[in-house]
This record gives structure tokens, sequence and C-alpha cells, in this order.
């Protein structure tokens, strides 16, 4: 699986675990539109960080936040260790 | 004043403050956009007299409700006890008894909740009525819950000075726009209500449940120019592209540890924007803030006489202020050790010339502001069966700071899969999303100290 399909899989995870409805996914999607709230993201990152191995929110350079799922891709495809 | 030959009350009331507020300045809540100088003069509660001798508890669901409430009350009472949202109706029937609650204003109709008898309900009208702006009849005494670290919350008191103390006059005399993604019911949130309120400004309330686009969007709608949230609040709000509109002057965090990541986040989307960062805690009243952008605060505030003084001992921050909470209520134990220093229960490390938080001391967990017992989330795993004994702790978040982490030992043999499921299971029928593990692991044994208890362990 690559990157995209890995976040999307685990959103849809996170939501189901979490009892939350998902909006039907796409890349200029807003992230806060999606339909997991804080919580729901703050496990979306830990669990990828246990799925990849790294957290690009930890590490990036780049201070801008990620604002749609297209940049939330982007952010982790940015930080995959060399 | 009351005829009696009491000294009169050093300070003014709230409906006095609000009744002095700048021509314009509005209360905006979710539904409505209210005049603070008219609603200074008008009354809306309905309900028996109170006086000095009066304990009220207030258990509202509406964040506006509860402003309303502060202003009737505040000066006439002789204790507001205040209950933040998550407080549960036994909770709350507990806290009744234990402290000599006389009259409860509850604004969804006493839902879960029995008064004694003798307990007087206040309630607001649908009309208001004329009412007198004076001077308090009593210095009510505020109580505010602190999480403790198992068995029911803490009653903390506070004065009307040690609240509004807290949070520096500004020295602009521009229109002023306070937005807080605060619960005002709650610390953080009360105090920054209050210096909106007596500082003559306007205030935009957040809706329990409100989604931060849609605040977002009544930020900018009202002008906010002053903006406070938790570290998670600014993370979420940075998520959101509209955040960028808003065209504030001031941006303050508080409630949980400030990183730099999250600082240097809010200064790119606010160049030039003044960002500042306050130290809090129920107990001990703010410390201090700091303004120069970077996380944590410099070493050399320690051990220096002042308003607030500060010192580290056995790994945490000790705090001496006038601003300090008084007592805990019904006693307790004392919150000052003989030198007037309260413990915060802040762990702290010295980088270099720099002082950063570590996490608590007590092992409490904070999940984007909402705080976690260890205790309470190993009872629910220790009930699972074929779990030995768990070991609760924080796992670093970027996003809410913390997230809850599990280590189990389970019984031999057992398969570990399929308890995993269950414990996550059992988890996610009794607890709160938030104190659910999201990791869990499986251990063979888990160290204790020489006294015989779990050693904790920090993020």
């Amino acid at each position: 699986m690559n990157l995209h399909d890995i976040i999307m899989s685990e959103i849809a995870s996170v939501a189901k675990e979490q009892g939350q409805t998902l909006r039907p996914l796409s890349d200029d999607m807003a992230l806060a539109a999606c339909g997991l709230d804080s919580l729901g993201f703050a496990i979306l990152v830990a669990n990828l960080e246990d799925k990849l191995g790294f957290d690009p929110f930890a590490t990036a350079e780049d201070v801008r936040y990620p604002q749609t799922l297209g940049d939330l891709v982007r952010f982790y495809n940015a930080a995959v260790p060399a | 004043m009351s005829e009696s030959a009491a000294a009169p009350i050093p300070r003014m009331s709230l409906r006095q403050h609000v009744a002095g507020s700048a021509r314009g300045a509005q209360l905006f809540t979710a539904g409505a956009q209210l005049d603070l100088a008219q609603m200074a003069k008008s009354s809306r509660l309905a309900g028996a007299e109170v006086g000095p001798h009066a304990t009220v508890l207030l258990r509202t669901r509406d964040q506006h409700d509860f402003a309303l409430a502060l202003l009737e009350l505040d000066g006439r009472a002789g204790r507001l006890i205040i209950c933040p949202p998550d407080l549960t109706a036994a909770q709350a029937a507990a806290v009744m008894i234990h402290h000599g609650v006389t009259h409860v204003f509850d604004d969804a109709t006493m839902e879960g909740l029995t008064p004694a008898r003798g307990v007087t309900c206040l309630a607001l009208r649908t009309a208001p009525q004329p009412a007198i702006v004076t001077a308090p009849d009593c210095d009510t005494q505020w109580f505010m819950f602190t999480s403790g670290t198992s068995g029911p919350p803490k009653l903390v008191a506070h004065s009307f000075a040690g609240l509004t103390g807290a949070i520096a006059p500004l020295g602009a005399t521009d229109e002023v726009v306070w937005g807080t993604f605060y619960d005002v019911r709650r610390y953080g949130g009360l105090q920054m209500l209050l210096r909106a309120l007596t500082g003559g400004g306007s205030m935009v309330l957040s809706h329990t449940g409100e989604p931060v686009a849609a605040f977002i969007g009544r930020l900018r709608h009202a002008g906010v120019t002053h903006l406070a949230g938790t570290p998670s609040h600014w993370r979420q709000a940075l998520m959101c592209p509209d955040l960028t509109t808003l065209k504030p002057r001031y941006l303050r965090l508080s409630g949980e540890i400030v990183d730099q990541a999250v600082l240097d986040a809010l200064r790119a989307a606010f160049p030039g924007v003044m960002i500042g960062h306050a130290f809090a805690s129920t107990e001990a009243g703010v410390a201090f803030e700091v303004n120069d952008g970077l996380a944590g605060f410099p070493a050399n505030w320690l051990d220096v006489p002042g308003k607030v003084e500060m010192r580290v001992r056995n790994g945490t921050l000790h705090l001496r202020s006038a601003r300090t909470a008084s007592a805990y209520a019904g006693g307790g134990s004392a919150l000052h050790d003989d030198e007037g220093f309260v413990d915060t229960g802040d762990l702290v490390v010295q980088r270099g010339d720099r002082v950063y938080f570590a996490g608590r001391a007590s092992g409490i967990i904070n999940v984007g502001g909402a705080k976690v017992a260890p205790e309470e989330v190993e009872a629910v795993i220790n009930g699972v069966a074929q779990v030995h004994q768990s070991r609760v702790h924080p796992r670093r978040n970027p996003l809410t700071g913390s997230l809850v982490a599990a280590e189990v030992v389970a019984e031999a043999g057992c398969d570990e899969a399929e308890l995993r499921t269950q414990i996550l299971r059992v988890c996610r029928a009794t607890l709160p999303a938030h104190k659910v593990p999201v990791s869990l692991t499986f251990v063979t044994s888990l160290p204790m100290s020489a006294g015989g208890k779990l050693e904790r362990r920090h993020a």
C-alpha cells in the first residue's frame, strides 16, 4: 500500500473505532470537514507513527500545519526518512 | 449600603464592572449577542433572596446562562460553587451534601439531581426586570474543581481579586474583543471571562461541541482582537484555513505544556502578532506569562523575590503569591507549606538557561486539556479477566500534548491478541473516548517502589 492509501485506511479505522461518521474522502477536503474530531486526529497521528515509524508533526521543519487531506499526505510524504 | 456596621467590601461587584463596559461592548454566544451595559441594568434571576450566607451551586449547560448567573450572584451570595460541564449528577449531588449548598442554579432543569429538602432552586426568567447596579454585599468566594488523582474532585476557593488579577491589564485603549476556546466554567476560561467583563471590552464565548471552523467564523464576525486557548486548541485551529482570516493583536496559550512547534506555527500564521504563554493551575493561580516566543521560561526567574516567587523542590515547581487559592473547601490538607509556597505538582527540568515543564508528578495525563487519572483507567483494565496488573502512562502526542497508553501484565498462557481486543472493548464501553488507551503493550512485570507502590513513569 502507498502512503496515501495507508493514511486513508487509517482515517477510516479511527473513525470506526470512535463511532464517528466519515464523509467520502477526497484530497481537497478540509481536515476539519472529514468527520474526525481533534481526539480522532491525535489518535490517527499516534497510529500512523506506530505503523510508519515516524511522526512528521514532531519532526517537520515546516511550521505550517496541513489543512486538507492532500496536505496531510504530502506532509507525511515529505517526512519519509531517507 | 447594608444597615449593619460591617466594613464596606473593598471592591466592585461584577455587575458594577459590567455596567461600566465600553459603549457597544457585547457578549457574543453561539445563539445571541448581548449588549453588556444593558445586561448589567437588568435582572433575570427568579427565586428566593440570595444573601451572604448562601452557598450556590452553579450547574449550567449553557455558557451564556453561566455568565448571566455570575452577574446576578457575585457580591450577593457568600459562596459560588462552579460545576465544570462534565461533572456528573452523582458528583454534583455529593458536593451539595458535603459543602452545605443552600441554592442551586441549574439551566438543565435539575437533570439527574434531586436537591435535599430546604435547598432552593434558582432559574432565569425569560423577561428581564430592571436591576439596580449596586456594590457587593459580601466578597463572594468562588469555588472551582480541581482534578484529584483519584476519588471525588476537590474544591478550591478563590477570591474575585485573585481570579481577576491573574491576567495583566492591557495597556492599549483601543477596542478589545476577547475570544476564548476555553470553557468559561473551568479555571482558565473563567479567568478570561472575568478579565473581559472587568476590562470593559467584548467577549466571544465558544459553545460546547461547536466545530472549530464555526467558532472561527463567529470570532471573525465579532472582530476578535485577543484570542486564548490551550496548545491543543491552537493546533486544531491551525488546521483550519480560515484561521488566518482573523486579525488578532494578541494570542495567548495556557492550560497545557506549550512546545516550540506550536509557538513557531502561530508566529508563521500571524507574523508580528504578540504571542504569550501563561502558566496557571487551579490550585496555584496564574504564576507568570512568557512573551519571548520560546517554550519554557528563563531559569533566572527562579528564586527571585517578587509578586510571584518560584522555586523548584523535589523536581516540581513551587509558587508563592497573593493570587494562589486560599484553601480547599472543608479544610482538607493545607495548600501552603510553612513558608507559604504551594506545590503546583508540575515536574520541571532545566536545560541550559531555560526551565521546561515535563508533566505532572501525580501522573495525571493531560489529553488536550482534559485530565485523566491513570488509576481510573487501570481500574477498568484490571477488571478484565486474565489481566494481572496494568500501568497507565502518558504517550506524547503532537496534537493533544498527550494520549493515554497502557502496559498490561497478563496471566501466563493467555492469547494476547484476544485479550487486547477484550480490554479495548471494555474500556470503550466504560470510559469516555479520551481515557481509552491508544496503545497497549504487554509486559512481563511492572516495577514497584520500595514502598510497594507501582512506579509511575512520565511521557
